[in-house]
């Protein structure tokens, strides 16, 4: 029956597409068929992950149960506290939206074979000059102000993506290592800058942080959704745009596939070895500024950390493809703005969370262990391409 | 089997060609040389610290040439470090054995590096979300059932060996240290003749490099990347059970602190060599060591900037001194018998 109805809303959507003007059909049937392409039916697409997620929260389960918690009332909170009022539904748009920019960010670069380890370092360095632009900025109006301080904060992640991007093209020094090397480099810089040259100088503050930004700088809502978690979407549409229908697009997936039989077709591989680490910290920076702009108000160490490596979760979770992406930062976003509630309610520590993330990333990727259990036959969305080794091959 | 003749070849040419390498380790040398004329105590401090703080990178790093060497690509070694440091410590909390607490922080690593070996090899998961599985539940599962306020009756402690420990320079950093110290030092002499010199690491490095041919041969190439990882997991539990038997003492959330990224990257500036690997984990801890005793003493340099200098020294070296660095060639991909 399922089956039937996402067959039909597909044909309906396909009909809408066909009334559309042409462009705007070009959009749309593009991102449609990265929906369906790799199985033409929605069902085949979200099978796996489904049931991973189901499978995820039931051994969570056990292990709540196992450490003397209900997992029941544990999990109610969890829910509750991610969807239950509209203040709730904007926290988990409000965690959704870092993660999305992050896991494309991560996405971007595996799609080229780049394994992007930096998107912490990026986002850091995108949220810090955000901050900066959007408090040392004064006297300008909102709708110069705020775009003005977010590609401030794209273009801090893209410099910083850069480096290793450089780095590896013309001295073969690892992404991995540099990257992760960037990371405390990062870290170190936005600490002295927001406890020295930066730090907010407000009486009675002792805290290592930046100055609260202007009003003018801070993005607004609309209703209970934050405007951030708008240009998220857009952003991942873009991407999505970019990677299946441009040259770029095409020629960042070539490399990431064979970089020598792309050097050998005339591409400049080296040029799309740092542009696709480019891209990568800007949409990584991008999200560091909407970050600061929109939740946090301001730059402060400690706020921002982890959101790198759950942007790799995000990744490999929404397999690499821009809309997969932002299902599962939704998802990621609902878990860690319930925890909250989860954790007050149920007296359950948030980091069941990070078990449950680990195991629907084992689950929704180890989909073999799937489809032996529910005899499920293979499908090609099972196939991703990723770096599949330091060597860059 | 032209790919393991290649390998040699890199390896030969790396040794003839390093100058860099070598001016850099004739520089350093200079320098604690000249410090200890200047403070005894100071520079042995500096050095026992260095080895101090590399023991877990050089740990990390053979756990991650072990598997690699084989194929196998190992981004979970912080989550084995982790995961070990926490059972190792529970056990010490719980019994007070410091034996059993090492010898569970051990077989912790070499369960998970089972796992790990499972995922790759039998059920043909990418091997880096193997890894990053690894990494993710080791957070959440220590940071879950650890209780804050748990106290233990004690830690390894340090062993003098004799009249060694009094010779200047280096007596205090090498001579006068806990076990697992000793062990890891032991370890990657074993492993450098066990990968080069025996027909076992021969094997493990045909499996790395072709295992098409491998097996053409008759090696078991499952077999062999389940040992190599099981082994590497083992070395990663040690180097977990450092940090909280013999290093810190005690255990805190996250208190691996992305060691196992660094020992990743230590085993790449090493060319996937233990020795190597050691010499990069030992330019690291002093780099670190130095940048703490700079702090101390006072040096009027924002500690940010010092903090900076072993994570950019690393990156100079590796993108000035070594270049192209170049993995065993069949690593990440799965292997489908014909």
């Amino acid at each position: 029956m399922r089956r039937l109805a996402a067959n039909q809303a597909v044909q309906e959507a396909k009909t809408a597409v066909e009334d559309q003007t042409p462009s705007q059909k070009n959009w749309l049937s593009a991102a449609l068929q990265t929906l369906q392409e790799p199985s033409k039916n929605i069902w085949y697409a979200v099978r796996i992950p489904l049931i991973a997620i189901i499978l995820a929260l039931l051994v969570g389960a056990v292990i709540l149960a196992l450490s003397g918690a209900d997992p029941i009332v544990a999990y109610q909170a969890l829910f509750r506290g991610a969807f239950g009022s509209a203040r709730y539904i904007q926290r988990t748009l409000e965690k959704a939206t870092p993660l999305i920019f992050a896991g494309l960010a991560v996405a971007f670069g595996f799609k080229a074979g780049i394994f992007n380890i930096g998107a912490q370092g990026q986002l850091l360095m995108g949220a810090l000059t955000a901050g900066f632009v959007g408090f040392a900025v004064k006297g300008l109006p909102p709708a110069i102000h705020i775009p003005l301080a977010l590609v401030s904060g794209a273009v801090a992640g893209a410099l910083f993506g850069a480096i290793p991007g450089a780095l590896r093209a013309y001295s073969g020094a690892h992404e991995v290592i540099t990257t992760i090397m960037l990371n405390y480099v990062a870290i170190n810089i936005t600490d002295y800058l927001s406890d020295g040259p930066l730090k907010d100088t407000s009486p009675g503050n002792i805290v290592a942080r930046l100055p609260l930004i202007e009003p003018s700088a801070k993005i607004p809502l609309l209703g209970p959704v934050p405007v951030g978690f708008i240009i998220a979407l857009v952003v991942a549409g873009l991407i999505a745009y970019v990677l299946e229908r441009t040259t770029f697009g095409f020629e960042i997936n070539s490399v990431g596939l064979n970089p020598h039989a792309s050097t050998y077709a005339g591409m400049k591989t080296k040029l799309l070895i740092v542009s696709a680490l480019v891209v990568s910290g800007l949409l990584a920076g991008v999200g560091g500024a909407v970050e600061t702009q929109g939740v946090v108000g301001r730059f402060q160490p400690g706020f921002n950390t982890g959101l790198g490596f759950d942007g790799l979760t995000v990744a490999l979770l929404g397999r690499n493809n821009p809309f997969g992406v932002i299902l599962a930062a939704l998802l990621l976003g609902a878990m860690r703005g319930g925890a909250n509630l989860m954790q007050f309610d149920a007296k359950v520590s948030a980091n069941i969370i990070d078990v449950i993330q680990g195991l629907m990333l084992l689950f929704v990727t180890a989909d073999v262990l799937i489809r032996t259990v529910f005899r499920l036959r293979k499908d090609k969305t099972s196939e991703i391409s990723l770096t599949t080794s330091w060597g860059g091959k | 089997m032209s790919a393991i003749t290649q390998t040699a070849e890199n390896n030969n040419r790396g040794k003839n060609k390093n100058w860099g390498t070598w001016g850099l380790a004739a520089l350093i040398t200079a320098v604690i040389i000249f410090a200890y004329f200047q403070n005894p105590n100071v520079t042995e401090a500096v050095l026992a610290a260095t080895v101090r703080y590399s023991i877990p990178l050089i740990l990390g790093a053979l756990c991650g040439i072990y598997c690699e060497r084989a194929g196998i690509v190992n981004v979970g070694i912080e989550g084995q470090m982790l995961m070990a440091a926490f059972l190792a410590y529970m056990v010490n909390v719980w019994t007070g054995n410091l034996l059993l607490a090492l010898i569970v922080g051990v077989l912790t690593g070499a369960v998970i590096g089972l796992f790990l070996a499972f995922l790759s090899v039998s059920v043909k998961l990418n091997q880096i979300i193997g890894g990053t599985v690894i990494n993710i539940l080791a957070t959440g599962i220590t940071g879950f059932f650890y209780v804050v306020g748990s106290t233990t009756q004690g830690k390894l402690g340090p062993i003098v060996l004799g009249p060694l420990a009094s010779l200047p320079i280096i007596g205090r950093a090498l001579f006068s240290n806990a076990p697992i110290t000793y062990m890891a030092f032991i370890l990657v002499a074993v492993s450098q003749v066990v990968f080069f010199h025996t027909r076992w690491g021969l094997r493990t490095r045909a499996v790395g490099e072709h295992p098409r041919a491998a097996d053409t041969l008759g090696i078991n190439v499952f077999r062999t990347r389940y040992v190599s990882t099981i082994i590497g997991g083992a070395l990663a539990g040690l180097a977990g059970a450092f940090l909280t038997l013999e290093g810190v003492g005690s255990f805190e959330r996250g208190m691996t602190n992305g060691r196992g990224f660094i020992a990743l990257a230590v085993m790449i500036f090493g060319k996937w060599n233990p020795i190597g690997a050691m010499l990069a984990a030992l330019l690291f801890g002093f780099a670190n060591a130095l940048q703490t005793q700079l702090q101390f003493m006072g040096v009027n340099v924002a500690h940010q900037f010092i903090g900076m200098i072993p994570y950019v020294l690393t990156i100079v070296v590796v993108s000035g001194f070594i270049g192209r660095s170049r993995p065993p060639a069949a690593e990440g991909t799965p292997y489908e018998k014909e």
